[in-house]
């Protein structure tokens, strides 16, 4: 934290930059942008889970009027195996070029396998009909017990399992298996009153975001590719463009539009290597392609579906002594599920002396995971926030008390090792355990209609990551602030109040805005809660830097030494009787030196962890097994919350976002691997009608690395949903759910199954 | 492919424009009229986010075809902004930080006027069941509501 | 000597041990200190002139971006974790 205590503009709630635009219409997004001569793309997609590609004719496709180009997998350039950091761990960057536009098999329903481009969407659509494919059509693997059956077919003949290093010998659908091990888990076990062992099952669930992916190139003649779309990275779009495409990046130029929502769906490529293919074969017109919600659904996303196994210890005063986990996480097409950032947060807030977590990432027929929210995370607080809702009961410790007593703290050893650093778990639940929504009592509900409540609680590491920007003081005394964060939430505002607060002027005064990748230093994409600790900080940095410089700039026009000048509420002061406006300062800096830009860039660390405690009343039907919110409350770790209303906003969308796993998101495969509900009207997610409002409880322990004491706030709220409601219904119900979805259906039968008679 | 010519008023003036027959509402306002506030997210009526209404009542655009609205009243997010200032529900859903990323903002602000033309003060509950039909994954909806029932507290 | 915990998966490298003493000014300095005691590990943790892909490298409770070039105190504590980097892609390193 800095040594100013009291804060100008963080902490207050200004109406954002960009929310005229957006309140309009006016804001351009990655399907309105329009450009000279533009063609239309549309792709072609497997009908099958798993099918060889034995030949594509697209003949008839090219002979269609308008149709200007059509790709294959075949115009991919052939990538040797490299291995990249991406999203939750390495990709080779081969299997990323196969899941732009199949190779040899197809690995999913609605795998792209070619694209068209055409005068018109009508033609581009019919001519990608028109396209011939020839399939050998292989059996799918669409579950995670037949993907690591031994014997299994393996997906990709080139893939073994890496054990830190340790490569397979043999073909298999194990991707990778890690373990995180600490103390003596057998001593541990030994040393326990009670042992809750349990299976949980997640399903597979989609982020959701409104707004289809769109993506827009132009491949010019001098070799310049330019791509307008909608991303949460325009800095990895070039990157990954540039390593399938084989073009040096000094080629690329993405201009990234507004975003309609990501959630960490918007990180990688899916159209961006193809509109530029279909432009370069089409002479260099632009090729606008956007995805419809079919699409969308089927080869996009998703997140992982899982299988977790967690086993508990604890002594008879509520004192867990050990922990082992089993985790396995459908990674997909392709591997990379995030099982190894559930394997951080499963078990992260807890100091537990002995632990073992083995965790898996299981390739299957459907679409590649891409990170979703605290990727892996909620899966594995459903399954960890249940066990212990049962160690709690069995040993009759109210749910907070329990997870005070092993509360981890600053100094407290991970499962994977590190320790943690000052944190704010307990915070959050003394916030949780004095708020008027746990120490209500709650009405029981009558007749099929039952009511009860659950707490649970999460984890999320946050990242730092790559910032960069820039900002140039205007003459009338507003500062243009050019940063390279895409702003999926209000973002922009946050970071120039974190720069209003550093220079010493209006956040008004500051004109952020977005720009595109040759335009502004490197940034890392907006994910990981990291854009207004990151890019915040870089801001924070080049305000104190203007602040110096206008202080000389005012000690030359009071003729006295910058060392004699003060910068408080818009005036320059040196003493009582001497003083100049900040507006002249800026008005003059022509005559002073000339103007000032000042550009920053930092690798950030100290990104602090997040920590939250939610607590949900349910009503479940027991007739139906429909289960209605009654009320949510979240409490949060949020460090320094700098725009609270925004802050309060993540925490209310990540809510929602978990109550909708919980309840109801869930991909439904047939078995032949078609996804059957890829629309938004099978696919459900939450409406107005499904939510209470949401109590957002801001509690704030500032991060002490960051110079405003930021700690991320858009992940840790999608956590602990699923747990909390899972506590919720058996507290309700006595009928503990262990799958996810707990969809009426799901409820019922779990409901009919506890009231039948035990059978012999 | 022949073009049907459709003659209709679109936020007030009249709009004469070309369209295939198979066309929806929704292509014609973003491609032909070149309104794009209005926002494509599913094409199939189940997110709202090409809310827009025709004769004073909520519609899907994605769910009329072009050729429909002949002679009829079409009013979009860019109509509903007066020429200057915002609209009450504009203001509210601002300064109520009513919105994430924005791109069903559009629909929900025409969803919620709809709303408010017929009933000036509902209820939460009221509030909630009309704007069933617009989705939004950013905000859990909380700041929405409250934007709306700000704005009808207001007038 | 900084304190380097040995990764489950590596310790039937390492006669077993969940900890060692490594000299070294940089995580790199010390892996290769680990590795001039027990040949191989280092083919696990570090690629050409980089951490392996997806393994990240925690000095005294911070992740290092700056990986094997990080510096190391004597008396600092260093874990090899997964590499989180909340959904973020690709990026060259």
């Amino acid at each position: 934290m800095s040594d100013q205590t009291v804060f100008k503009v963080i902490g207050t709630r200004p109406v954002r930059h960009d929310g005229v635009d957006k309140v309009t219409g006016r804001a351009l997004y990655g399907a309105d942008v329009r450009m000279n001569g533009q063609l239309y793309g549309a792709m072609l997609r497997s009908p099958h889970a798993h099918a060889r590609i034995l030949s594509i004719d697209a003949s008839a496709a090219e002979a269609l009027p308008g149709v200007k180009s059509v790709v294959t997998g075949a115009d991919l350039p052939a990538i040797a195996d490299k291995f990249a950091a991406t999203g939750e761990g390495a990709i080779n960057l081969r299997h990323l070029s196969g899941n732009i536009l199949a190779g040899r098999t197809a690995l999913y329903w609605g795998h792209a396998i070619a694209a068209v481009a055409a005068t018109t969407q009508t033609i581009a659509d019919q001519a990608a009909a028109l396209i011939r494919v020839e399939y050998e059509v292989l059996p799918p693997i669409l579950d995670l017990a037949t993907a690591m059956a031994p014997g299994a077919a393996p997906l990709h003949p080139d893939v073994v399992t890496n054990e830190l290093g340790e490569k397979g010998k043999t073909p298999s659908n194990v991707a990778e298996h890690f373990r995180h091990e600490k103390g003596d888990i057998a001593a541990g076990f030994a040393a326990a009153d009670v042992i809750i062992e349990r299976e949980y099952k997640t399903g597979t669930v989609h982020q959701g975001y409104i707004e289809p992916h769109s993506a827009t190139a132009q491949w010019n003649a001098d070799g310049q590719l330019i791509i307008y779309c909608a991303t949460q990275g325009a800095f990895g779009v070039r990157s990954e463009v540039s390593e399938i495409l084989g073009v040096p990046i000094s080629h690329i130029k993405v201009i990234p539009t507004e975003i309609g929502g990501g959630f960490g769906g918007k990180v990688s490529v899916y159209l961006e290597p193809v509109a530029a293919l279909l432009s370069r074969k089409a002479g260099g017109r632009a090729v606008k392609m956007t995805m419809n919600r079919t699409e969308v659904l089927a080869a996009t996303g998703p997140t992982s579906a899982s299988i977790i196994k967690v086993k508990y210890g604890a002594t008879r005063d509520g004192r867990l002594t050990a922990a082992q986990v089993w985790m396995a996480y459908e990674a997909g097409a392709y591997p990379g599920s995030p099982v190894g950032a559930g394997s951080g947060v499963i078990l992260a807030p807890y100091d537990i002396p002995n632990v073992v977590i083995d965790g898996y990432d299981v390739l299957c027929n459907k679409p590649k995971a891409n990170a979703y929210r605290a990727p892996g995370g909620t899966n594995a607080a459903y399954a960890s926030e249940s066990a212990l809702d049962e160690v709690a009961r069995a040993l009759n410790i109210d749910p907070i008390e329990i997870r005070m007593k092993n509360a981890a703290k600053e100094g407290t050893r991970r499962a994977d090792g590190p320790i943690f650093p000052r944190i704010g778990f307990v915070e959050t639940l003394e916030a949780a355990q004095h708020h008027p929504h746990y120490t209500s009592p709650l009405e029981r509900g009558s007749g099929p209609r039952r009511r009860g409540r659950g707490v649970a609680s999460g984890f999320w590491f946050n990242f730092g990551g790559t910032s960069s920007a820039s900002a140039t003081v205007n003459p009338d005394g507003t500062v243009s602030l050019t940063e390279g964060s895409t702003d999926i939430g209000g973002s922009r505002t946050g970071i120039a109040m974190q720069f209003a607060e550093s220079l010493g002027i209006p956040v008004d005064q500051v004109k952020p805005q977005v720009v595109d990748t040759d335009s502004v230093g490197y940034n890392d994409a907006t994910g990981g809660s990291r854009t207004t600790f990151a890019t915040g900080w870089v801001v924070y940095e080049i305000g104190q830097k203007i602040r110096t410089e206008l202080i000389a700039r005012a000690a030359k026009m009071l003729e006295t030494e910058p060392g004699q000048v003060s910068f408080e509420n818009g005036v320059f002061s040196n003493g009582a009787m001497n003083n100049i406006p900040y507006a002249q300062v800026a008005a003059d800096l022509d005559k002073t030196g000339g103007p000032i830009v000042v550009s920053h860039s930092m690798r950030t660390k100290g990104e602090g962890t997040a920590f939250a405690t939610h607590i949900v009343d349910v009503e479940v039907d027991i007739e139906t097994g429909k289960v209605d919110i009654l009320r949510y409350t979240a409490t949060q770790d949020v460090g320094h919350a700098i725009h609270p209303s925004y802050v309060e906003g993540q925490i209310q969308g990540g809510a929602a976002q978990g109550i909708g796993w919980a309840l109801n998101e869930e991909y439904v495969y047939d078995k032949n691997g078609k996804l059957l509900n890829a629309g938004l009207l099978d696919y459900r997610m939450p409406t107005t009608l499904d939510l209470p409002m949401i109590e957002a409880v801001l509690v704030e322990v500032p991060n002490p690395k960051h110079p405003y004491g930021v700690r991320g706030v858009g992940e840790v709220p999608i956590v602990p949903p699923a747990g909390a409601i899972a506590n919720a219904i058996f507290d309700a119900t006595g009928v503990r759910m262990m799958e996810l979805p707990m969809s009426p259906a799901r409820n019922l039968a779990a409901l009919v199954a506890a009231a039948a008679p035990a059978s012999g | 492919m022949s073009h049907l010519v459709v003659n209709s008023t679109v936020n007030g003036e009249p709009a004469e424009f070309l369209c295939e027959p198979h066309e929806t509402l929704l292509h014609a306002l973003r491609d032909t009229l070149l309104l794009t506030g209005t926002k494509e997210g599913c094409s199939n009526g189940n997110c709202g986010a090409c809310s827009v209404l025709l004769d004073g009542v909520l519609v899907n655009s994605c769910l009329v075809l072009a050729p429909e609205v002949e002679g009829r009243q079409v009013t979009t997010i860019e109509g509903l902004t007066p020429r200057e200032g915002l609209h009450p529900l504009q203001q509210q859903f601002l300064e109520n930080a009513a919105l994430q990323c924005g791109i069903c903002t559009p629909g929900f602000i025409v969803a919620s006027k709809a709303l408010l033309d017929r009933n000036p003060h509902p209820t939460e509950a009221e509030v909630r069941h009309f704007l069933a039909g617009n989705l939004c994954r950013c905000t859990g909806y909380d700041k929405i509501v409250r934007a709306v029932l700000a704005t009808a507290a207001a007038a | 000597m900084a304190v380097v915990f040995v990764p489950p998966l590596l310790r039937e490298r390492a006669d077993g041990l969940r900890q060692i003493e490594l000299e070294g000014a940089t995580v790199g300095a010390l892996i290769d200190s680990f590795e001039a005691l027990f040949p191989g590990v280092k083919a696990r943790l570090v690629e050409g002139s980089r951490m392996m892909p997806g393994l990240g490298v925690v000095v005294d409770g911070e992740v290092q971006p700056d990986g094997l070039r990080a510096p190391v105190a004597p008396a600092s504590e260093v874990h090899f974790v997964h590499a989180v980097r909340g959904g973020l892609p690709l990026r060259r390193s």
